[in-house]
């Protein structure tokens, strides 16, 4: 059996020493692993979900809550990301779901899937718009929100955690692209 | 860029969208009793429309849900968009729903 270490390597991992050598206002960095399931089901089974993950799940569309290392992100309106940072993923997903055992749902852990980038530093809107044709100004994208959107050609979960701090969580498959996308952009910015 | 109002997550550039074809197109209930000719219009006729014409479009890179849209195909306005299950309004029905 491959051990955990094997299983879950970082699909940026490659990038630390060839990706941070531009001259620019923002900063990529590779956001630590989590454990990550993704919920659907409805608002009686989010909420016993929010109870036992100890985050109130947001009803309302593209924001997300934190408590901690721990954030639950609005995907859809019966779909959910749970998110643990640096927490075992077979130890969260086995708690969560013996208290969603009584609940019509859904749960999959998807902690394997994808990889996380901060984007930080004033310019970081700027950089992230040369691929994503959203509006990023605080009033369009406050400080809270996220969402499922695009850059370039890859699709990928997009939250701003602070006014100059996005966080981009991207399949693996795609990881070194967008890196490499959004390393070329805040060279130009 | 065109802005297409999801239902759920409000005006988002088109590039977030994937567009699903004629919308309000009901499976028949019994597709045994149907002819060929009867069950191949189903699968594959559809309206040309020059007008207003009511579509699918699916919030693929969004919050993935389907809903309708009602465009006219002559000048690519998307009048309203609404969510699955709803019917086109009355002042919208210029096409066949
Ligand atoms: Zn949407």
């Amino acid at each position: 059996m491959l051990s955990p270490a094997i299983m879950r390597s970082n699909a940026l991992s490659p990038m630390r020493s060839s990706g941070t050598t531009a001259a620019s206002a923002t900063t990529l960095s590779i956001l630590p692993d989590a454990a990550k399931l993704v919920f659907r089901g409805k608002t009686e089974a989010i909420e016993a979900a929010g109870a036992h993950f100890g985050v109130k799940p947001s009803l309302e569309a593209c924001r997300f809550a934190a408590v901690g290392g721990r954030s639950v992100y609005w995907l859809g309106p019966d779909e959910w990301l749970f998110q643990a940072v640096n927490e075992d993923p077979i130890e969260v997903f086995g708690g969560m779901s013996v208290a969603l055992q009584a609940q019509a749902c859904s749960l999959v852990d998807v902690s394997h899937r994808s990889d996380g980038i901060a984007v930080a530093g004033p310019t970081a809107a700027l950089v992230l718009n040369h691929g994503c044709p959203l509006d990023l100004s605080l009033k369009a994208f406050p400080v809270g929100m996220c969402t499922r959107t695009v850059l370039g050609k890859a699709s990928l979960l997009l939250s701003r955690s602070e006014e100059h701090v996005f966080h981009v969580d991207v399949w693996r498959s795609f990881a070194p692209y967008v890196w490499q996308f959004l390393d070329e952009a805040r060279s130009l910015s | 860029m065109l802005l297409i109002n999801c239902p759920y997550c409000g005006p988002r550039p088109e590039a977030e969208f994937a567009n699903g074809g004629q919308a309000h197109i009901a499976r028949p209930a019994d597709p045994m009793s149907l002819t060929d000719d009867e069950w191949a219009a189903y699968l594959y006729m559809r309206d040309n429309t020059k007008g207003l014409h009511h579509e699918r479009w699916r919030h693929a890179n969004g919050c993935g849900r389907f809903f309708n849209a009602s465009r006219d195909t002559t000048t690519d306005v998307i009048k309203r968009t609404y969510r699955m299950g709803e019917r086109p309004e009355a002042e919208h029905q210029g096409a066949k729903p």
